[in-house]
């Protein structure tokens, strides 16, 4: 079965909402929707204190091309504009609404039909996608019209679907593929279409048998779409390792997957486009798993953005007492939370409640040179230096040893025997060359 | 007993010897480096803390600067102060500049009585990585992070963490103000300000620059830029910029009006005698203004 070769952990899946279907989770009551949940510049806010708002109605918009807009996510009247902490940790404005009833904009289609044909155009497809939102889904939050705009001089012949879902616990985009299997699958028909390729792969993991078997059968339907199983391995769900996997090209370090012809969009995304094209419905609702082993009913919900962490913890059952920590993402590369009020955002994929017995971190003990890190790094970097580099702060040695080419996936960290934080001050280090190589940029 | 064999080798490597030394002395000559001796000089005297206070890699390289300079104009060595630089100045016959003696301050004064805590980090205890990973425990996301970098990165033992206060606390006399906590501090706190008399002290003791509303509910002694200091100040003394007011040490006279007018206890006075009544408030500000 194909993976990718280099590095690579397996830890525990604890997939414990794989056979919990999508719920709706109620409407919360107010929501605080950030200006900024996506990779780039803060899209600028275009409503005003008092204004009536509908659902799916923009309330700030992209500013450049790699920005995205926001919508409302319930239809209100607009309490305030204020800042709030988001689940990256760090203060940015955010619009508050009152909820008031669920009045969408009209243009949204809400009945149950699922068109097949597309009618749209290239450029109008990606038009939509900009106008609609449409981000990447996996987490990384990047603005998919810009992924689906091949710059001239390069060639897209293969479009990748990550339904891979290498991070324990999480199942959103499990169950999204098999309940939403026949929109994800227009979706990425709609993604060909606007990059202009024939052939598409859906990468999903061995562990989500019944999704491949569904999507399989699918998938004879449609032209050019061939789902593939991989190998159990984390991180497979990350563009370059996934690349290497379905079709063994290699991306070179600090390049584009459009550099080996490739373009990966997330199932997530996939359904989202569908939604934006077919539906004409924004993004402002994705799936979330709540979960957690304390967690007493633990499941999947369409949750609407800009709702608090609180809410989707209370339908799951409460905060169990013996939480530690409150992750946005998955376990491994997801972020702890600074509380239960942050909204969530369009990259929140799950919530995972961690014990206080598995949350606390180990004591540091010094490297012995065991070299488990090398050995896991999908990368092919040299975590245990990086670490050392970033902590004596020689970032410009850092740089030439490609610290930016980190993807911060944290099997060095998972690996570690000495409990050392190797992804903390790799991070460190990462993003001070990044604002170093910024700086030299603009002089 | 025959001699011969040991007269041959001594003899033999005499010669050897002799014709290194001849070799070694041409190369010597054709490569030697003239030194200034006054550099060597000028190192010994130097604290040898190579700690960068001036701006240099390490003491020899600022003993180079200042032998090679005309004048002392932007070159002081802090550690030493004004008995080195003016016995450095009698060796090179150069004049001495009067350079005022700077210590290191904090910018913050977010004690958990004044400042709640809302999350808790147990990540790496590193203020670089806290400030990059997240707002911080609390809700001010420019206060103190209190993981104790500045403390790390002093050379001369003028710091400790306070754990009551989760603050760090700088020693005025053991201060130098070579600025390697001003360097490590990953969130700009600490400021080099001029050393008064009696180390007194009045300054903000805070780097909030967001509004005043968000500002108070994250700390009780926040600065709320309200200008109130600015006009009570007769010296021209306070600057509010980025809804933060700011003392420039060089043009306080000490005159304490501003701490008491400051709604939110921001501006600290330090090393000052407790205030006598309200009525003889001038009198007195006048007698202990160290300055004038």
């Amino acid at each position: 079965m194909k993976t990718f070769p280099t590095g690579g952990v397996h830890p525990p899946e604890n997939k414990l909402t794989a056979g919990a279907a999508i719920r709706q989770l109620p409407l919360p009551v107010n929501v605080a929707i950030p200006v900024s949940q996506h990779i780039g510049e803060p899209a600028v806010v275009v409503v005003n204190k008092g204004d009536r708002v509908k659902t799916g109605q923009v309330i700030a918009r992209s500013k450049g091309f790699v920005s995205s807009n926001i919508h409302s996510s319930v239809s209100g009247t607009i309490n305030k504009i204020d800042t709030i902490i988001d689940p990256t940790g760090f203060r940015q404005t955010a619009v508050f609404i009152d909820t008031e009833g669920d009045d969408w904009v009209e243009t949204i289609d809400r009945s149950d039909e699922i068109p097949v044909e597309v009618k749209l155009s290239s450029e109008e497809i990606i038009k939509k996608c900009q106008e609609s939102g449409i981000v990447g889904l996996g987490g990384a939050t990047f603005p998919s019209h810009v992924k689906l705009t091949v710059p001239a001089g390069k060639i897209c012949d293969t479009l990748i679907i990550n339904g891979a879902e290498c991070e324990p616990y999480l199942t959103s985009d499990h169950r999204l593929m098999l309940e939403r299997g026949k929109e994800i699958l227009i979706g990425t028909t709609i993604l060909m279409k606007a990059l202009k390729v024939s052939k598409a792969l859906i990468g999903i993991e061995n562990n989500k048998q019944d999704a491949i078997s569904h999507l399989s059968g699918l998938a004879k339907e449609f032209q050019g779409i061939k789902v593939q199983a991989l190998k159990i391995k984390y991180p497979q769900g990350a563009e370059k390792q996934l690349i290497k996997a379905l079709i063994n090209r290699e991306v070179p370090s600090g390049r584009l997957p459009l550099d080996v012809n490739a373009v990966v969009h997330n199932v997530g995304t996939a359904f989202a486009v569908y939604e934006a094209v077919q539906k004409n419905k924004p993004l402002f609702e994705r799936v979330v798993t709540i979960t957690g082993r304390s967690v007493s009913n633990p499941g999947n919900y369409f949750v609407r953005t800009g709702t608090p962490v609180r809410n989707l913890i209370e339908a799951a059952g409460g905060l169990p007492e013996d939480t530690g920590k409150v992750i946005s993402g998955g376990p491994m590369m997801g972020k702890a939370l600074p509380g239960i009020d942050v909204p969530v955002i369009k990259g929140t994929s799950g919530i995972v409640l961690i014990p206080r017995s598995e949350s606390e971190r180990t004591g540091i003990l010094p490297c012995i040179r065991c070299a488990k890190c090398v050995s896991v790094c999908p990368l092919n970097l040299e975590p245990y230096l990086l670490m050392a580099l970033s902590e004596k702060g020689e970032f410009e040695r850092a740089e030439r040893e490609r610290i930016t080419d980190c993807m911060e996936c944290g099997s060095c960290s998972y690996t570690c025997p000495a409990g050392r934080p190797l992804l903390d001050y790799i991070r460190l280090g990462k993003s001070t060359v990044i604002k170093m190589a910024r700086k030299r940029m603009a002089n | 007993m025959d001699y011969t064999i040991i007269i041959i080798t001594v003899v033999s490597l005499g010669l050897l010897a002799l014709f290194a030394a001849v070799i070694l002395y041409f190369i010597a000559q054709k490569f030697k480096v003239f030194e200034d001796p006054r550099i060597d000089e000028v190192l010994e005297i130097l604290p040898a803390a190579n700690c960068g206070g001036c701006g240099f890699a390490g003491c020899r390289n600022f003993a180079e600067a200042i032998v090679k300079a005309e004048t002392f104009e932007g070159l002081n060595c802090p550690v030493g102060g004004a008995p080195i630089m003016g016995e450095a100045a009698r060796i090179l016959g150069k004049e001495t500049l009067v350079v005022d003696p700077l210590v290191a301050v904090l910018m913050c004064n977010g004690t958990p009585e004044h400042r709640a805590r809302t999350s808790v980090y147990d990540g790496v205890p590193d203020c670089r990585i806290a400030h990059n990973l997240y707002i911080g425990e609390t809700d001010c996301s420019y206060g103190c992070l209190g993981k104790g970098d500045c403390v790390r990165a002093c050379p001369f033992d003028a710091m400790y963490m306070n754990t009551e206060t989760g603050l760090p606390v700088i020693l005025d006399d053991k201060c130098v103000a070579c600025g390697k906590c001003v360097k490590a501090c990953p969130r700009n706190l600490i400021e080099l300000r001029k050393k008064a008399k009696k180390d007194r002290k009045i300054y903000v003791a805070c780097s909030n620059c967001d509004k005043g509303g968000p500002a108070r509910r994250a700390c009780k002694v926040a600065c709320i830029a309200c200008s109130k200091c600015v006009k009570v100040c007769k010296f021209d003394a306070i600057t509010i910029e980025n809804n933060l007011a700011y003392i420039d040490a060089f043009k306080c006279t000490f005159c304490r009006k501003c701490p008491t007018e400051c709604p939110t206890a921001s501006i600290l006075e330090i090393n000052f005698p407790p205030r006598k009544p309200a009525v003889e408030t001038e009198v007195e500000a006048a007698t202990v203004n160290p300055d004038v």
